[in-house]
């Protein structure tokens, strides 16, 4: 459990308007001051218009606003989102290692999607959701729905490394949520002395984009071969093995990295930014010039806040039909905070997999809330790695639903000897641009 | 923490339901749309292509859509992903997705292309593809895809491919290819890209 106190107040703070049974008797428990009742006032009133609400304008949200609208305009569609602007995790390695200039080529807007679809955003924090009174509390008031789609991405679980307080990525940076992160981490990769250590700490599954740790360590390992050559970069991977494009990736390190990468067993255990030490749980003391810890992981704030996590406070269970939650009615959940029901391997937390689920979401909404029978799920996962400036490498999934339970029906990696690493380089461009497309216009 | 945060879960259970709750009436198989729509990611809404390298899969014929996603799947034609993705598809799956494609409206692209190269790519055009390429290339008829508006680099990589013959030139193409010189080519891709 992740979530002190302090941070769970932090998280209903704002939510003075609803207390739902569950908050008011979590906060009691908690022996915080009980919230008002009653003032946040009601905003955007829903008229006779059918309306589903969408939290989280990332690549499950966007795409489920998108899609609802393109399917039935007769329901109105509010996307809540806090930040003005998106900025896509997938390609932010690049960026990180010095391989584009700026986030432009990252970012995205929502004013198309308002032009276009006539989706209302609305720019705001959500504090809490009332599933009894379908309502969403944000800082700006509070909204009904009818039904409600939640896209929070994930949020990080830091207590199992000591030292790990919220100052800490301001000083050993994630960079696991695009932004600010993504450019503090370039920056101390510019910034640091040829011959220092780098460590990047990945770990244990599950958690966002499976091979992201990967290609970090292949695009930073090119970063310092080229500029830092002196350097050592250390993966210390929680993890068993190398979880996603083993070989791939494997393969790259071993060929074009040696003198600089190092892959270690290890979980990151405590973290020192005064004395700049990172600590495993093989014991292992590094003294680093630049550590890119990322923190074990869950779905966002929100999720937990609403009550929609699993026991163990993680994961939002949901059905494999509108992706509804097991736990509350009519809420339904997208992306890297979902828990699943599969057959063998669960989908990727991945942004395709977000955008893919978002479409079936948003075709069995429509079905549900026009009385008609829902479709079963077919979805894909295209993802694309960099091993190297110049060559990148793919995983492909489809996905389909057999006996209630996704199942994976083909999935393949690239060839092991890179052939395709040009082309596919070229093809993850394209894939960046459209899928940023898709989500923004 | 632990505690609190589970009774949370049991006071919140007033408001939930069992996953038996959710029982459903039976599902439809997957619909083309249901299908297709997982395509849009790396082809764009509703197959309208905005990346350079992929091709928009808007108003291409039912048969030319089957027959590219046959030969992926058996690798009769070469492909990075493509092929991959396509072995966990099925024919019906195909039909579907050429349903889905072939209502979609032609998706028109604005290139930045060499207006001279435009000009003499619209005389090859006519004098050699027009009987098959119909409309300027707009109109994919049978197994014939459309080319109009596609990226210019998506065209000149399927060319390279052709004569290099990873992929596979239909009879009637390879006549009409294989006289025209490598600058000639490259102005017929102008010409189809510039095509709206």
């Amino acid at each position: 459990m992740t979530l002190d106190r302090r941070n769970f107040i932090k998280l209903l703070g704002g939510a003075s308007g609803l207390a739902i049974a569950g908050q008011a008797a979590a906060q009691a428990k908690a022996g915080s001051a009980a919230v008002s009742a009653g003032s946040a006032a009601e905003i955007m009133p829903k008229g006779s218009a059918r309306r589903v609400i969408v939290i989280g304008g990332g690549y499950g949200g966007t795409i489920a606003a998108k899609y609802l609208r393109m399917l039935d305009k007769s329901i109105e569609v509010v996307l809540i989102e806090r930040n003005k602007e998106f900025v896509s995790c997938p390609f932010s390695n690049f960026y990180i290692a010095g391989l584009m200039p700026d986030m432009k080529a990252l970012t995205i807007k929502y004013d198309k999607l308002t032009a276009n679809h006539g989706i209302k955003v609305l720019h705001a924090e959500v504090t809490a959701i009332d599933a009894a009174a379908k309502m969403v509390v944000t800082s700006q008031g509070r909204l009904a729905y009818d039904r409600l789609i939640v896209s929070p991405g994930i949020d990080f679980m830091t207590d199992g490394i000591e030292g790990y307080d919220a100052k800490t990525p301001e000083i050993f940076p994630h960079a696991w949520k695009a932004g600010p992160q993504s450019a503090l981490l370039r920056k101390q990769l510019q910034a640091m002395k040829d011959g220092g250590t780098v460590v990047i700490g990945v770990p244990l599954m599950p958690f966002r984009c499976p091979p992201g740790p990967y290609e970090r360590a292949c695009l930073i390992s090119s970063y310092l071969k080229k500029h830092k050559p002196k350097s050592k970069l250390i993966m210390l991977d929680a993890n068993p093995d190398v979880v996603s494009k083993k070989g791939l990736f494997t393969k790259a390190w071993n060929s074009y990295y040696k003198d600089i990468f190092q892959y270690v067993g290890g979980q990151v255990t405590k973290v020192d930014t005064k004395a700049r030490i990172v600590v495993a749980d093989n014991f292992d003391e590094y003294e680093v010039a630049v550590a890119n810890v990322i923190p074990p992981q869950r779905a966002g704030n929100i999720a937990v806040v609403a009550g929609l996590t699993d026991d163990k406070k993680r994961w939002c269970p949901v059905d494999a039909i509108s992706f509804e939650s097991t736990i509350l009615k009519d809420i339904h959940v997208l992306g890297d905070a979902t828990l699943l029901p599969s057959d063998g391997g669960a989908m990727p937390k991945s942004g395709y997999s977000a955008n893919s689920q978002a479409k079936v979401c948003a075709i069995n909404i429509v079905a549900l809330m026009n009385d008609k029978p829902t479709t079963e799920l077919s979805a894909i996962n295209a993802c694309y790695s960099a091993v190297s400036e110049t060559e990148s490498v793919s995983v492909s999934h489809v996905f389909k639903l057999v006996n209630g339970k996704i199942k994976i029906t083909a999935t393949a990696v690239s060839p092991i000897d890179f052939s395709l690493g040009k082309i596919e380089k070229a093809y993850g461009e394209s894939w960046l641009k459209n899928v940023l497309t898709e989500m923004s216009t | 923490m632990k505690q609190r945060w589970s009774r949370w879960g049991l006071t919140a259970g007033a408001l939930a339901i069992s996953a038996a709750a959710f029982a459903q009436t039976p599902q439809t198989p997957p619909t083309p749309e249901m299908i297709s729509f997982a395509c849009a990611g790396c082809h764009g809404t509703n197959g309208g292509s905005a990346g350079l390298l992929m091709p928009s899969l808007a108003s291409q014929s039912k048969v030319s859509i089957v027959d590219a996603m046959k030969k992926f799947q058996s690798g009769e034609r070469a492909s990075s992903i493509m092929g991959r993705l396509a072995k966990g598809f099925t024919e019906t799956d195909f039909e579907a997705m050429g349903e889905f494609f072939s209502k979609q409206k032609f998706h028109a692209t604005n290139q930045k292309l060499d207006k001279a190269l435009v000009k003499k790519g619209a005389a090859l055009q006519e004098a050699n593809c027009s009987r098959c390429h119909l409309d300027d290339g707009k109109d994919g008829k049978d197994d014939t895809p459309v080319m109009a508006s596609q990226w210019l680099p998506y065209l000149q990589i399927q060319m390279d491919m052709y004569l290099s013959g990873e992929r596979k030139m239909p009879e009637k193409m390879a006549e009409k290819v294989k006289p025209l010189s490598k600058a000639e080519l490259e102005a017929l891709l102008h010409f189809y890209a510039s095509v709206k």
